[in-house]
């Protein structure tokens, strides 16, 4: 299969970027998109010239360091998978691709695709953990979690952190991450205790950092490579509104 | 001789060693451990797990990770479970039998007194991961299920559907990011250790490269725990991430550390097998997947070549002319035998020509009867994300035929030498997880790593290091202006810029799969003194290669990602060796390691334990001379050793 690829190039967070045209060919159906950036870079490398940075490590789909806009879509047009799970036998032969990083001034970019989400975790270290010492739990079996409720507290706690929302959303709103977190901690007995104050310190440093609101649009949803629905932002906004402080 | 190793197994019944050990560890005041500065390096299970429990002992922890944030580490991908000798369904399981199949498991070449510590403490992890928001798998009635792992007659592993490894892993950053927020601890980011910083034998700090900025930058600290995992990617095509790597582990090597076993390589039995030359790696599918599917080829050359030319489908196969070869060979355990008896008997059949796919290394995975016994939404509930991400890579449905599977390197058992509270052969440097040899020894049972590295970091080094600290009350941390670190930054400057300046123009990635090449067919699987012989003069000519023919990697001191690859690529090649070495050395076969030498007659390991009951631990004595071999003899006070069978 041979490619028209149009990626953007940025030296520096507060350089000017461009895109780059590059044509590809011999690429077998069965190469994956990173892959296919591999041979790129490698041809590169061979020219002597500056590879394309792009955050990746994983490689299946798990671990959430990769995320590239491609044809205008975070981790691309199919549903349900990361830009790692994205195989070249999606594309048609002979098109254009266009790559790009995420699209979010809350993520500045570093380098080229790469860009600096330090932010998701400080929105993490505000309150998304349950207050516990190493030493000090109780029996596991203890305290029981009805088998729907533990579902669909891992429906949430699949997030793997990639920044896919706040990339699609047009108010760059960390609501359906920060959505995950507090729902997943928020419908398990451990977690339950501190689920109002959880929710009320997160969204304060979420707003704090400078993400948007959430204006319910819903783009957040359609392009979540785990297929996180917005009923958890209702059930943030659940906790958010009955926390008493 | 007598040996220099020194483990330090405390005296006493094997059922009190932990117990009789914590008594006799020092402890340091609560007042005290603000002044000490402990260094983290890896973010995984184990690293994460230490750097919250010391915070929250009130250490000052750093804790260094290559990613943009700590909960990308590798352990991510864990799919199946973690162990735990809960006896939650009544089948007779105990801390005694979670020893023995680990032990067992690791066909007898592990350490009694770790092993059995790390069944003790296996309880203790998943009531802390339940603490912590960890959504496990739960019966109607809400108490937490479990399922089987290989090598094992119980069902004792815990799991969130085939996401464990993640859901523990957000746990335990969970906790690293509590200590975060109270100040205990500093996460540093995409910071790569290049060096382990000694003074007088002594650990006293790292130094590390900005991977944004180029920087080299020394932190001194009173300790360093490295945990930054296994070096599978020495083979290039792995089930490992693509960043991780086992630099860390060869700079502290080169420093002093003993490297344990470094031949034991687990080569996993259910991967997406390879489908083209640019594959950059490769997909597990977990183990849990073997309790309810069944393994089979056909039983005839013939049905096995026509699906090879895609004019049978496995539905064409009739059940009697199916061979369920692990079923018919280990009646006993079946599917689930150890992943070092299930890899090489998927070689067997498709080195016999019965493999089925286009390139005939595969062996087929099949659910059907699963499906049909509990349905498509119970093996949706069990399975369901690796059911999806099988679609995804190979465009295939396997909900309506069998998968396709075959070995690939996953883990290696091999790593530092450490004795029994984790210290390494360097004074104050410890290792945790993957990276040190401890627990596994020639083999480890799905669902172990997990368990190690919760069990290094929340329940034993936050016991063990402070013991050491406790000597050094009143020391300050050494000053960053030293000799050592201004000789260790200039080492490490003058490295960057030769990887930088070099004239060729092969890419790393051509050299790293040139590599992974030869240890695949030299040092896999299947190894023999002629092929491990031969391997030796290859690595050598492609270590040349790498220097003369090299691509130079351009500007360091802004995102280079072809500097890291070059960095990497140049520590794997020098592993390989010592991998090849430790490889030769062992003529027996054990576990994962399997000398065709030495084998019975139905195919599988013949140990041999007048000879090499024993750990290998390799010092470097400097560049270009062979590594000195030193032996810690295992002694099994409580183990009978016999042959491992599982038929």
């Amino acid at each position: 299969m041979h490619f028209t690829l149009k990626i953007w190039r940025q030296a520096g967070p507060n350089v000017k970027g461009f895109f780059q045209t590059f044509f590809l060919d011999g690429i077998t159906p069965d190469t994956s998109f990173l892959e296919m950036l591999d041979i790129l870079n490698n041809t590169l490398v061979q020219q002597g010239k500056e590879t394309i940075a792009l955050d990746h490590d994983c490689r299946e789909g798990i671990c959430g360091a990769c995320g590239l806009y491609i044809n205008g879509r975070p981790h691309g047009s199919d549903d349900g998978i990361t830009t790692c799970q994205l195989y070249m036998r999606r594309f048609k032969n002979g098109s254009t691709i266009t790559v790009e990083p995420w699209r979010s001034a809350v993520f500045p970019v570093i380098k080229d695709l790469m860009v600096e989400r330090k932010a998701l975790d400080k929105i993490l270290q505000a309150g998304g953990y349950v207050n516990v010492t190493t030493g000090s739990a109780p029996e596991a079996n203890q305290t029981l979690v009805p088998h729907q409720q533990a579902e669909e507290s891992i429906d949430a706690a699949a997030c793997i952190g990639c920044g896919a929302c706040v990339a699609a959303c047009k108010n760059s709103s960390a609501m359906l991450f920060v959505a995950a977190r507090v729902s997943s901690l928020a419908l398990l007995p451990q977690g339950k205790p501190e689920a109002k104050i959880r929710a009320r310190a997160m969204v304060a440093k979420m707003d704090e950092l400078g993400f948007g609101s959430c204006t319910n649009i819903g783009d957040c949803q359609a392009e979540c490579p785990k297929n996180i629905t917005v009923d958890h932002i209702a059930r943030l906004n659940r906790e958010f509104l009955y926390c008493k402080r | 001789m007598e040996s220099v190793l020194n483990a330090k197994i405390p005296e006493g019944p094997l059922q009190d060693k932990w117990t009789i050990h914590k008594e006799a560890l020092k402890t340091v005041s609560p007042a005290n451990r603000k002044h000490f500065h402990v260094i983290v390096v890896g973010s995984g299970l184990a690293g994460a797990s230490a750097a919250a429990a010391l915070g929250e002992q009130g250490y000052r922890v750093h804790v260094f990770c290559m990613n943009d944030s700590p909960r990308r580490a590798h352990s991510v991908s864990a799919q199946g479970g973690i162990n735990a000798a809960k006896n939650y369904r009544n089948d007779n399981d105990s801390v005694h039998r979670l020893f023995m199949d680990t032990i067992t498991g690791g066909d007898f070449r592990s350490r009694e007194a770790n092993v059995y510590r790390l069944a003790q403490v296996s309880n203790d992890i998943i009531d802390h991961c339940v603490a912590l928001g960890v959504p496990f798998a739960r019966d109607y009635g809400g108490y937490l299920d479990n399922r089987s792992f290989g090598g094992a007659r119980v069902s004792r592993t815990f799991y969130a559907r085939g996401q464990t490894g993640q859901q523990l892993l957000l746990a335990a950053c969970s906790a690293l990011n509590r200590q975060v927020a109270a100040g205990n601890v500093t996460v540093h980011c995409r910071q790569q250790m290049m060096d382990l910083v000694t003074e007088n034998g002594r650990a006293v700090g790292i130094t590390t490269r900005h991977m944004v900025t180029g920087r080299i930058h020394s932190y001194p600290a009173h300790a360093v725990v490295l945990a930054t995992g296994g070096y599978s990617n020495l083979y290039y095509l792995s089930t490992n991430a693509m960043l991780s790597n086992g630099s860390a582990l060869m700079q502290c090597w080169k420093k002093g550390a003993f490297f344990a076993n470094p031949g034991f390589v687990q080569i996993h039995p259910t991967c997406i097998p390879v489908a083209g030359e640019f594959q950059s790696k490769l997909t597990l599918m977990s183990e849990s997947l073997r309790n309810d599917g069944r393994i089979w080829v056909p039983a005839h050359k013939e049905d096995a070549l026509a699906i090879r030319e895609q004019k049978k489908k496995a539905s064409d196969i009739p059940e009697a002319a199916r061979d369920y070869y692990l079923e018919r060979r280990y009646p006993a355990y079946g599917n689930l035998v150890p992943r070092d008896v299930a890899s090489r008997a998927a070689l067997e059949r498709c080195n016999k020509g019965y493999g089925v796919s286009p390139t005939g290394h595969a062996v087929f995975l099949d659910f059907s009867q699963a499906l049909e016994n509990q349905g498509k939404q119970v093996i949706e509930e069990k399975y369901g994300n690796l059911f999806q991400m099988y679609e995804k890579i190979t465009g295939e449905d396997p909900w309506n035929q069998p998968m396709m599977i075959y070995p690939a390197v996953h883990y290696t058992m091999g790593g530092l030498w450490v004795d029994y509270n984790l210290m390494t052969t360097v004074e104050g440097l410890f290792a945790i997880g993957e990276v040190n040899f401890s627990d596994h020894g020639a083999n480890r049972l799905g669902a172990s790593a997990l368990m190690q590295g919760l069990a290094d970091g929340f329940f034993i080094l936050p016991y063990t290091l402070p013991d050491y600290l406790a000597d050094r009350v009143g020391e300050h941390v050494p000053n960053p202006t030293n000799a050592a670190f201004v000789e260790s930054r200039k080492e490490v400057t003058k490295r960057v810029l030769q990887l930088s300046t070099k004239s060729g123009s092969l890419p790393a990635d051509h050299i790293h799969r040139k590599l992974g090449n030869i240890m695949w067919e030299h040092a896999g699987m299947l190894r023999t003194e002629e092929h491990l012989a031969a391997a030796l003069p290859q690595l050598e000519a492609l270590e040349k290669q790498f220097q003369q023919e090299g691509a130079g990697v351009g500007n360091t001191d802004t995102v280079n990602q072809e500097l890291e690859k070059a960095i990497h690529l140049q520590d794997y090649l020098q592993l390989a060796k010592l991998v090849v070495t430790d490889a030769r050395h062992r003529k027996e076969s054990c576990g994962s390691h399997f000398r065709e030498e030495s084998c019975t007659p139905e195919g599988d390991t013949l140990r041999d334990d007048t000879e090499f009951q024993y750990v290998g631990a390799w010092q470097y004595t400097g560049e270009g001379n062979e590594p000195v071999l030193h032996k810690e003899p295992l002694e099994y006070e409580y183990v009978k050793l016999k042959k491992r069978t599982y038929n």
